[in-house]
């Protein structure tokens, strides 16, 4: 069996996230109840959550996740971390044993900051130098696989029903500010943790739902600019695009938003001139980041959290808001579950950019 | 000497019952192989003369006539074969080098044929474009951007200028001389309808055509003919000619009977007098120097309009390639070994240059793999048959196609494939004012539109069926393509899998 990034595989899923935008922290106990309201959206081969907030002692190191095939490999990569970075902690991720949960690789945290002479040497930003070494040691060393790699946030997954990976993980005993997650439903079996979602990159956090048929368009536009797409998912590239988006061509979320479900051209025609002119900026500079085909994703990063449906709105997705509360998710009960009386609830149109933030003082 | 006969390779064949001797047949060909025979009382035909154009089939009000294969032959003999041994007995006739029209007829291998499309099944839906939008309208040029923001924080347009099509498929290069002022009318009135584009060729840009430069490519070839400020200045963009796929390595040729007083005007070359443009640019003898001629001509006309560099697909086009993106050109368009030509030598054509669909393959590739695929945009021609065809040669990694060979054959053309000799009887390849006048604008530009728009609606269906709403979410999706019956070299050139391989 090829293992996943050998293989494309399509999946059906789940997906579901919640902010306090106060930035009241809440445990990941939440989002256990609220996707495995939606089981039947999953099929017990993937899921996982992305926690934002949840290392406030380590807020200014990334926090690296990562799974070893062997011990072997992991020494590869402990040296070569140490000879980029400073390693403030490292222990093995604390998990609880399942009977649902099997195959477990070896899973490590570490947390890290670059040496500075290091970094001062590679000429480049602090970003881009944690970006180059997860994508070496995603690409180069055998059996080793980064899966999260942002600060004060945390991503988890496993191969299982995302109620419980959540379990296995003892998300209990994390608390957030914000948290999604994602159950997977794949064609085939993956049978590796590392194919699971979210996908992230740095701060930025991605749970999809959907199959893109832009997939190859959109990955061979990406790969110019040094990204790898080692798992063929399409978390994978929608998290890619977005960061070279919103990181390196610096585009405010919803303009972002406008390149990868841009409005149709006849929408556009129809637009006030001052935004139509934008949009179709937007899509003559970005033509090949369209993103085509059914989606709901919602990208977590440190700020908060954006719903974005494909243009056509060919996959389901509500948002709710219930005080400083906002949530996010492919039906209507996983919100219910974990939040019976709502202020507002509604389907956002298909292109259209939900965008929840931190207020005040609390933003990062 | 005495020239040694040989026997034609098409007769013409009447029907005697039907035939009533209306002499219409006699009439529009040009080449005069119909005559009303006194004696007999009735029509016969010389095929010797025949070049097979099927005007008369077409046009006989009793469907009396047809062109048969004629079954003359020679001894069987795989290795000299009939056509290698007439062209042999022509040589030896006339000490000339064979020329040849339209494209290589040989049978090659036709890669499009053998790549199948995908569709969605179950876990993404197909898209019906009868039901929901279907964009193909495409921009050409660079989109090697840097998001620069004004004080208010609003994106700024610093693009370099674009061509917007709203059908990826534009009509290719037919110089005015090599074809006729109404096929040109023609070409530039369906061009305006669609949104799309006609190239002028390497002949200039008639006075009366001016007026449709919102939707012309003028050309600059070797020869520079017809270029001038206010010509340059006429176009959306300009092409600057390197090679063509007919004929990689020499420059046009049109004879002196095509060039009448008004193509001369146009042409600014003598009338009467064949004009062949050299083989090279005698400006531009490297890379360095093309970067030259295209800052020139950015310089002559402001920067407003993108610059198109068309190369013809050879061995090495891929390196070729890369170093026109780094020149400064906007655009690259290639033209494969099958495009056609009003004349070539038969053995430039038969057998120099590569297929559009490896050299397209293996451009994009390399554009991609050194990071500068955004620098221009790639237009392909050189035998794009169909919407099947435009929607594979998008998703090995066009942005657009060019049509030639299709857009005449919707004028009328039959591909007789005789266009040098100036008599074409569809009024295209021809300047004979009797035989021009056959060619209705208003039809043919009417027909032009059609095929255009039947193609397009083709393209449309065929995107729905795979998910993909938007021309531009198709570009480069090789995951789309399957190759049928190639071997591994072929499928790694192209980046695809073979059928049946899994996502």
């Amino acid at each position: 069996m090829l293992k996943e990034g050998e293989i494309r595989i399509p999946a059906g899923c789940a997906i579901s996230g919640v902010i306090d935008r106060s930035g009241k922290r809440m445990s990941g106990e939440c989002m256990i109840k609220s996707i495995a309201t939606m089981h039947d959206r999953s099929n017990g081969l993937g899921g996982g959550f992305a926690g934002y907030g949840i290392y406030p002692d380590f807020k200014d190191f990334y926090a690296l996740h990562l799974f070893y095939d062997d011990t072997l490999c992991q020494a590869e990569t402990e040296s070569y971390l140490k000879k980029h970075f400073e390693i403030a902690y490292c222990s093995a991720i604390q998990t609880r044993k399942m009977k649902s949960i099997t195959n477990e690789p070896i899973i490590f945290r570490y947390f890290v900051s670059p040496l500075p002479r290091k970094l001062e040497s590679s000429h480049l930003d602090e970003q881009e130098y944690v970006e180059k070494c997860v994508m070496h040691v995603n690409v180069e060393i055998k059996g080793a696989y980064v899966f999260s790699s942002g600060k004060n946030m945390g991503i988890f997954k496993a191969v299982g029903y995302p109620e419980d990976v959540g379990e296995f993980y003892r998300l209990e005993e994390y608390a957030g500010y914000a948290w999604t997650c994602h159950g997977r439903y794949p064609t085939n079996t993956p049978g590796w943790w590392g194919g699971a979602h979210p996908f992230g990159l740095l701060n930025y956090s991605i749970v999809h739902n959907g199959e893109i048929s832009s997939y190859d368009a959109n990955r061979r536009y990406i790969e110019m600019f040094g990204y790898k797409c080692t798992l063929k998912t399409d978390t994978e590239v929608i998290t890619y695009i977005f960061d070279y988006l919103l990181r390196k061509q610096k585009l405010t979320l919803r303009e972002a938003a406008h390149v990868v479900a841009a409005s149709f051209w006849s929408t556009i025609e129809t637009q006030e001139p001052e935004q139509r002119d934008q949009e179709i900026l937007l899509r003559r500079m970005f033509p090949s980041l369209l993103i085509t085909g059914p989606f709901s994703i919602i990208l977590g990063y440190e700020n908060g959290l954006m719903a974005l449906n494909d243009r056509l709105k060919l996959r389901s997705m509500v948002v709710a808001e219930k005080g400083d509360k906002a949530y996010m998710a492919s039906e209507e009960c996983a919100i219910r579950v974990i939040e019976p009386e709502l202020d507002k609830i509604y389907a956002p149109a298909g292109g259209e950019p939900v965008i929840f933030e931190l207020k005040g003082e609390n933003v990062q | 000497m005495s020239d040694i006969f040989i026997y034609p390779e098409y007769e013409v064949v009447r029907d005697r019952d039907a035939c009533i001797g209306c002499r219409v047949c006699e009439r529009q060909c040009a080449n005069e192989v119909h005559r009303y025979d006194e004696v007999l009382g009735r029509m016969v035909a010389d095929s010797t003369k025949c070049v097979n154009c099927h005007r008369c089939v077409c046009l006989c009000p009793t469907h009396a006539l047809k062109i048969k294969k004629s079954e003359d032959c020679y001894r069987d003999n795989a290795n000299w074969d009939y056509q290698t041994v007439n062209e042999v007995y022509r040589q030896a006739n006339s000490g000339g080098v064979l020329l040849s029209s339209m494209g290589n007829p040989k049978p090659f291998p036709i890669y499009w044929d053998k790549i199948l499309i995908n569709a969605s099944q179950v876990t993404n839906p197909p898209i019906d474009p009868l039901r929901e939008p279907m964009e193909t309208t495409v921009y050409l040029g660079k989109h090697n951007n840097e998001i620069e923001r004004d004080g208010n924080g609003r994106i700024k347009n610093n693009l370099a200028p674009q061509l917007k099509l709203k059908v990826p498929v534009m009509f290719s290069a037919m110089s005015y001389g090599s074809i006729s002022y109404n096929a040109h009318e023609s070409l530039a009135r369906a061009a305006s309808e669609l949104g799309t584009f006609y190239n002028t060729g390497e002949g200039g840009l008639h006075k009366d055509f001016y007026r449709y430069g919102a939707n012309t490519i003028v050309q600059v070839a070797s020869g520079r003919f017809g270029v001038y400020k206010d010509y340059l200045d006429a176009g959306a963009a300009i092409e600057i000619k390197m090679g063509q796929g007919a004929k990689p390595g020499i420059g046009g040729h049109l004879p002196g009977k095509k060039i009448s007083a008004s193509v001369s005007e146009t042409r600014m070359t003598p009338q009467g007098i064949d004009a062949i443009s050299p083989a090279p640019h005698h400006d531009i003898y490297s890379i360095e120097d093309l970067r030259q001629l295209i800052y020139s001509l950015k310089e002559a006309t402001g920067y407003k309009k993108p610059v198109i560099v068309k190369i013809a697909a050879v061995h090495n086009c891929a390196a070729i390639a890369s170093g026109i993106a780094r020149s400064g050109a906007d655009i690259i368009a290639i033209d494969g070994f099958r495009g056609g030509t009003g004349a070539a030598p038969t053995r430039i054509r038969d057998n120099v240059g590569i297929p559009i669909e490896l050299a397209l393959a293996s451009i994009d590739g390399r554009l991609r793999h050194e990071g500068i695929r955004n620098n221009v945009s790639l237009i392909v021609g050189g035998s794009i048959r169909s919407a099947a065809d435009v929607v594979k040669a998008i998703a090995l990694g066009a942005d657009a196609c060019y049509i030639a060979t299709a857009a005449v054959l919707a004028m009328g053309c039959h591909l007789c494939r005789t266009c040098n000799q100036g008599k074409c009887n569809w009024g295209i390849a021809t300047q004979q004012p009797d035989l021009v006048k056959r060619l209705n604008p208003d039809i043919a530009s009417k027909r032009l539109v059609n095929l255009v728009s039947a193609w397009n609606h083709e393209i449309q269906e065929i995107m729905g069926g795979m998910g993909i709403n938007s021309i531009e979410a198709l570009r480069g999706n090789r995951l789309m393509l399957r190759g049928v019956g190639l071997n591994e070299t072929e499928l790694k050139i192209l980046g695809i899998r073979h059928a049946g391989e899994s996502l």
